[in-house]
């Protein structure tokens, strides 16, 4: 049951991705070229993905908890640190290499794109990179 | 139809917190299954799954909506992949987690964590524009 939910939602949030038209770099790209020829699209599609998250989580937070599990999962710290914005600061980089960010990605790589396919095995490996290195910490 | 795909994005989301209590952060759902005990890594995996079978069905219904429309060389592809990894596991989040949910729910990491990627972003574009680099 939970696993179906979450392959559904996953499924729907992979269309949402594909109907913006994020899975194509160039609408990212075209994004952050902000000195350049810039496309607004992706500023369009967060907005009504916040918009529309905001309006619905702030409801839904006011339950007791979700609908089949015990309690919500939403992360609680409140601090801004280091690792956060250094963190921030590398995954914007990378994203800013290629347009690609995992989601989209996955996409891509679901859809066969071949360059998708590397960046997840790379993405997969620089995650694995960060386990190891923080590894008994 | 940027709207309507940012409607569904924030939908899907909503409705995972809804269901599973879980926030749709794809860094942190995809980086957390090496660790995660059998029961958390089921839904973990099932969600990666349904985002590439949506993949496979956007590349069957709406075919260019999918495509790798930029040229970059393979080390770039790459290092990029790298950097996202990295990234993403060290800032605790991306575009889904902090810049969609977290922004949504007023948090200050996430707001901070978004304006910095975003930042970065487009000074990495600028540069490679400023430097002519064929990648």
């Amino acid at each position: 049951m939970k696993a179906s939910v979450a392959f559904f939602t996953g499924l729907a949030f992979a269309l949402g991705l594909g109907l913006g038209g994020v899975t194509r770099p160039s609408v990212v790209l075209g994004f952050l070229d902000v000195t350049g020829h810039w496309d607004p699209t992706l500023a369009f599609v967060m907005a009504a993905a916040v918009g529309t998250y905001a309006v619905l989580q702030w409801r839904i937070m006011r339950r007791a908890r979700p609908l089949l599990e015990p309690r919500f999962g939403v992360p609680s710290r409140i601090g801004v640190d280091m690792p956060l914005i250094g963190g921030a600061a590398l995954f914007g980089i990378g994203w800013g290499l290629v347009g690609f960010c995992p989601g989209p990605a996955i996409v891509a790589f679901g859809a066969a794109v071949p360059e998708a396919l590397l960046f997840v095995v790379a993405m997969g490996a620089g995650m694995l990179l960060f386990d190891w290195r923080t590894k008994g910490r | 139809m940027a709207l309507i795909g940012g409607t569904l994005i924030g939908a899907s989301a909503a409705a995972l917190l809804l269901v599973l209590g879980k926030v749709a952060g794809i860094s942190g759902i995809a980086g957390a299954i090496p660790h995660a005990d059998t029961g958390d890594r089921a839904w973990r995996i099932a969600f990666i799954a349904g985002l590439a079978s949506g993949g496979m069905l956007l590349r069957v219904l709406v075919p260019n909506a999918v495509q790798f429309d930029v040229e970059r060389s393979v080390a770039t592809v790459v290092a990029a992949g790298l950097l996202v990894g990295y990234g993403t596991r060290l800032g605790s989040g991306c575009t889904s987690g902090h810049g969609l949910c977290g922004v949504a729910r007023a948090s200050r990491r996430s707001i901070v964590a978004t304006a910095t990627f975003i930042a970065t972003g487009m000074v990495t574009v600028l540069a490679m524009r400023l430097l002519q680099v064929l990648v």
